[in-house]
């Protein structure tokens, strides 16, 4: 119980008037941040982090821990408008969450993300300060295999869910996996596939081809079926929340198994993104609905939402107990902590006591705020779509185009997303299906680093994977994901031949 | 691409020839990344694994072999084959957004990417969305300008600029 | 506003500034930004570059150091080759300045980049940044010494050393070591940034590393990691304790332990490469001013860092001899670029 009298005491320093209107300031702009794809969370909290020099340390945390928040909310809101993914772990949401909003739901979805991000939130806060110092100590146990079991049971959980063509799913993939490889080789400092061009020494980024692929294709989708945004039409009613919160109830299973899966995938660290891939595969696996998924079901938006920020937020606890930075804007956050004089690391939770509950407490406040402010706004986000479509085409791809800029400050990158642009279009029509591609783009080029980190600890031999039992353990239920639908056909061919294999 | 407006939906390519045509996409990047793949090396060296080359390879040639099968599926005329995939009108609608964004993006190079969406943003409002100039006018700048304070004034993302923006001491 | 701060500047740091040979006062006013200025960090967030970056920016904001504002920007693909030639594309315009990092040698030999440092004008040196011998304190190692004589006793490639990136800094110290370990090599195996190179040693997924010391404080402060020996030619300054018993100046240098291996990491500022010297004689100044700082000097403790600092010819020529070390470090350890 030392915990919670702690917590308590964190709660009386962050419980205050001018900490509230912190919170207020810090998620607003965070999500500005996280609807337009120039700007990413590292972009505010960089900017923000002089004027919190004068601060004392908590009130700073608090400040730009709101943006993380702020951003890690507004992220699906384009996604699901405009099926333009901000950040990365917002991909999955469009699954679903375009779909929606084409058949007149953008609100339900909204109001579904906004509602399952913050039980993810709340989740991992929870772990965090219960589990804190037994869970920083499972972290250590990740070297090189451990990580590319981990990226392997991703892929595994994604592989055989897209409808159509496997044939076309396999070429997808592969895409993205050639995609990841250009640039420089992290494991030999060699350049592979530029050719001598300087532009594609940083290879394809992802937030380059998704906004391309996704965003621009969709434009032009759109624009093929004349000039209008399916959804546009949506009536706008008022009870939004309570609609769709009566829908939420009955996918608890879907909840807990996202809250799982992103915390674990937080703290291993995997990240967010492939926690939201993940969540969203194991969901449309098991529910009974998941046929539906890809149509518009609320289900595919609560899955991925919950598995992302349960993610995003474990995330953060690696970084206060171990000192990694488990993204750009932790990276940001983790250089702030360094000028106001506190070290992350180990002894963080016991010589900075106050600050480090002071930030749990604010975790649990900066979500609850930030869940009040994103819901009394969807329809304000949702009436975006009532825009007409000659003003917001051409002004998505402006934003479009600068969010393709701000990756490396190149124009080099904003011809890249046009053409995507047109690839997204194509495979779409042509039925390629394009998470496989974005998910080895994502994870490609980390999935091949750890292999071959894990090769030259095992100087090359692959039975690494198996020489202990966390992972040979993830291995193995990768194997099994991977193999899922090839057993569950032939179960059910075993099932409906076993009578006519007694009677032959 | 020319935008032909005045045409009846007249069906330009069948789902056949796309699928063909996306098919020889990805075994022409099949061929780029084998190349460079082969000279990075695809061997297994003992004590350290796999040489650079290898992932990209393997990659590439499960891709290629999916390409030829995709390829063997969309050779043969079929019904479904030879539905029209796109038709004047729609292409001629994309191209109305897509040409624009082209050439925006090509103005962008010299007179800065603000000055160039006002202009894309505008000219699109006026000639598809058929809005009065004056509408189209302000929208365009309005969005221009918010855009402008948000990067380079407030959070200091330094975006391509023209002599415009030069002129005002960007 | 300038000539307020020369007088500060040859009040603090005086030394430097008679050592540096420093263009007249008159230039020093000829010229001053006419817009923002942008700081290309030629590597990645969260690393020590971006870390020093985002700082001095806080800074030159937080002391109003600047009229015009400091823009940041990471140009890291390629091993920074894109931030170098994004300096070399823009040789006319001196609103722009890069923080390097030892990448500025080692890029353009390890990949072939067409880039040289003399494509850029060198502006300060603002210190240098250690490297430290670590391994993990369950470890039965206690010097540098006892750990050469186990890698020497050691099968060839048992022992494996963790680092950030490949033919970069850590592996070229890696290099160096292996010149003293009787043949024996280690396994290098590369990561993506300091801080996770650190607790992969603490997770025991390698027996050392060569970490920066502000990579590693947490975990030497948590009784974590053993520091062994520091590669520079005198023990660190700093004397103020860092854990319950032991300063920064209390790890013994890796030569006095007998491994004579030297190597600091320049943390420098470079301007394009046609600037007139007014334009460098600005920057020099700029971070003068920022090097006066008392947060640059509380900055430098909590790093360990050398705070060697020099500009002008004296850095010409410390780079010169920088760039024929890390030639030859990185031709004998096979680095160098084959294409």
């Amino acid at each position: 119980m030392e915990e919670l009298n702690a917590l308590f005491g964190g709660f009386a320093v962050a419980l205050s008037a001018y900490h509230i209107l912190l919170m207020v300031i810090g998620i607003t702009l965070g999500v500005i941040i996280g609807v337009l794809p120039g700007l990413g969370g590292a972009n505010g909290v960089a900017i923000l982090l002089p004027l919190t020099f004068t601060m004392p340390p908590t009130s700073a945390i608090i400040l730009l821990t709101s943006i993380y928040w702020g951003a890690l909310f507004g992220g699906a809101i384009t996604s699901i408008l405009f099926n333009i993914p901000g950040e990365p772990w917002s991909v999955a949401t469009t699954f679903d969450g375009h779909p929606m909003a084409q058949n007149g739901k953008a609100d339900e979805a909204l109001v579904g993300a906004f509602t399952s991000s913050f039980i993810g939130a709340i989740f991992a806060v929870a772990l965090i300060t219960f589990l804190a110092p037994v869970v920083a100590k499972f972290a250590l146990k990740f070297g090189p295999a451990e990580f590319f079991a981990v990226q392997f049971l991703t892929f595994a959980s994604f592989i055989g869910m897209g409808r159509g063509s496997a044939m076309k799913t396999v070429a997808s993939m592969c895409l993205g996996f050639a995609l990841a490889s250009v640039g420089l080789d992290n494991v030999t400092g060699t350049l592979r596939m530029t050719f001598g061009q300087d532009e594609l020494l940083n290879g394809f980024k992802f937030l380059v081809a998704v906004i391309g692929l996704f965003g621009i294709g969709e434009i032009l989708s759109s624009m093929e079926d004349g000039l209008k945004f399916n959804g546009a039409t949506a009536k706008l009613r008022m009870d939004a929340v309570i609609r769709t919160w009566k829908q939420l109830p009955r996918m608890w299973m879907t909840f807990i198994r996202s809250c799982i899966v992103g915390c674990w995938m937080g703290i291993t660290p995997g990240g967010a993104t492939p926690a939201s891939f993940m969540g969203y595969g194991i969901a449309k696996r098991l529910s009974k609905r998941g046929d539906n998924f890809g149509k518009g079901e609320l289900e595919g938006v609560v899955a991925p939402e919950t598995a992302a920020h349960a993610a995003g937020t474990a995330a953060l606890l690696p970084m206060l107990t171990l000192g990694i930075p488990g993204s750009p804007t932790a990276a940001v956050l983790l250089g702030g902590l360094l000028i106001w004089g506190l070290q992350p690391g180990p002894l963080l939770f016991v010589e900075q006591k106050d600050f480090v509950w002071g930030l749990i407490a604010s975790m649990y406040l900066g979500n609850v705020v930030g869940l009040i402010m994103v819901l009394t706004c969807v329809p304000l986000f949702a009436a975006i779509l009532r825009v007409p479509f000659s003003i917001i085409a051409p002004a998505i791809v402006f934003v479009c185009a600068i969010g393709a800029y701000t990756v490396n400050n190149a124009m080099f990158d904003v011809w890249m997303m046009l053409v995507f642009g047109i690839m997204g279009y194509l495979f779409n029509k042509l039925r390629y299906p394009l998470p496989p591609l974005v998910l080895a783009l994502v994870l490609g080029d980390q999935a091949e680093s750890s292999f071959r980190q894990a090769m030259l600890v095992s100087q090359g031999n692959v039975g690494i994977f198996w020489s202990n039992w966390l992972c040979g353990g993830i291995m193995t239920l990768g194997v099994v994901m991977a193999f899922w639908p090839a057993l569950q056909a032939l179960r059910n061919k075993f099932a409906g031949n076993g009578a006519v294999a007694r009677a032959a | 691409m020319s935008s032909n407006e005045e045409a009846e939906g007249r069906p330009l390519v069948s789902y056949r020839t796309l699928d063909i045509a996306v098919t020889f996409f990805f075994l022409i990047v099949c061929a780029i990344v084998t190349v460079d793949s082969v000279r990075l090396g695809i061997a297994w060296k003992p004590n350290e694994g796999p040489m650079p080359g290898l992932f990209p390879f393997y990659m590439v040639l499960a891709m290629g072999i999916a390409s030829l099968f995709n390829l063997w599926r969309a050779l043969p005329q079929s019904e479904e084959g030879s539905e029209t995939a796109v038709t004047s009108v729609g292409l001629g609608r994309m191209a109305a957004i897509f040409v624009p964004a082209v050439i925006f993006v090509l103005a962008t190079n010299y007179i800065g990417i603000y000055v160039s969406a006002t202009i894309y943003i505008g000219a699109f409002m006026i000639f598809f969305g058929k809005f009065p100039i004056w509408k189209a006018a302000a929208v365009s700048l309005g969005i221009a300008i918010v855009n402008f304070m948000m990067f380079e004034v407030w959070f200091l993302v330094p975006l391509p600029k023209g002599p415009l923006e030069a002129a005002l001491g960007y | 506003m300038i000539r307020r701060g020369t007088f500060k500047a040859t009040g603090i740091a005086g030394v430097l500034a008679a050592s540096a040979g420093l263009a007249s006062p008159a230039l020093a006013q000829g010229w001053e930004p006419v817009k923002p200025v942008t700081l290309v960090i030629p590597a990645g967030t969260g690393g020590g570059a971006d870390q020093m970056a985002r700082f001095v920016q806080g800074v030159v904001q937080k002391h109003n150091l600047m009229k015009q504002p400091l823009i940041v920007i990471n140009k890291g693909g390629g091993a920074g080759a894109e931030g170098f030639l994004e300096m070399k594309a823009s040789a006319n315009d001196p609103h722009k300045i890069a923080i390097t990092l030892s990448n500025l040698f080692t890029t353009p030999l390890g990949t072939g980049s067409p880039f040289n440092w003399k494509d850029m004008k060198p502006v300060s040196m603002l210190a240098l940044d250690q490297f430290v011998l670590w391994v993990n304190v369950e470890k039965p190692y206690k010097t540098a010494k006892e750990y050469v004589d186990a890698v020497k006793a050691g099968e060839d490639r048992q022992f494996k050393m963790g680092g950030t990136g490949s033919k970069q800094e850590d592996q070229i110290v890696t290099a160096a070591i292996e010149q003293q370990t009787g043949g024996k090599k280690f396994t290098y195996v590369p990561y993506a940034g300091g801080g996770q190179v650190a607790v992969q040693l603490v997770g025991n997924h390698v027996d050392s590393t060569v970490n920066n010391p502000i990579e590693a404080v947490g975990q030497w402060r948590a009784a974590q990691l053993r520091p062994l020996c520091i590669f520079d030619a005198q023990r660190s300054t700093y004397t103020q304790k860092v854990t319950d018993k032991e300063a920064w100046s209390d790890i013994p240098t890796c030569k006095e332990s007998g491994l004579p291996v030297e190597y600091q990491m320049l943390r420098g500022i470079f301007t394009t490469k046609n600037a007139t010297p007014a334009q460098v004689n600005y920057y020099v100044e700029l971070f003068k001013k920022v090097m006066a700082t008392p947060d640059w000097k509380e900055f430098m403790e909590k790093g360990a860092f050398n705070q060697t600092s020099m500009s002008g010819a004296d850095f010409d020529k410390w780079l010169v001899s920088a760039e024929a070390l890390h030639a030859d470090l990185m031709k004998k350890a096979g680095f160098l670029a084959t294409q």
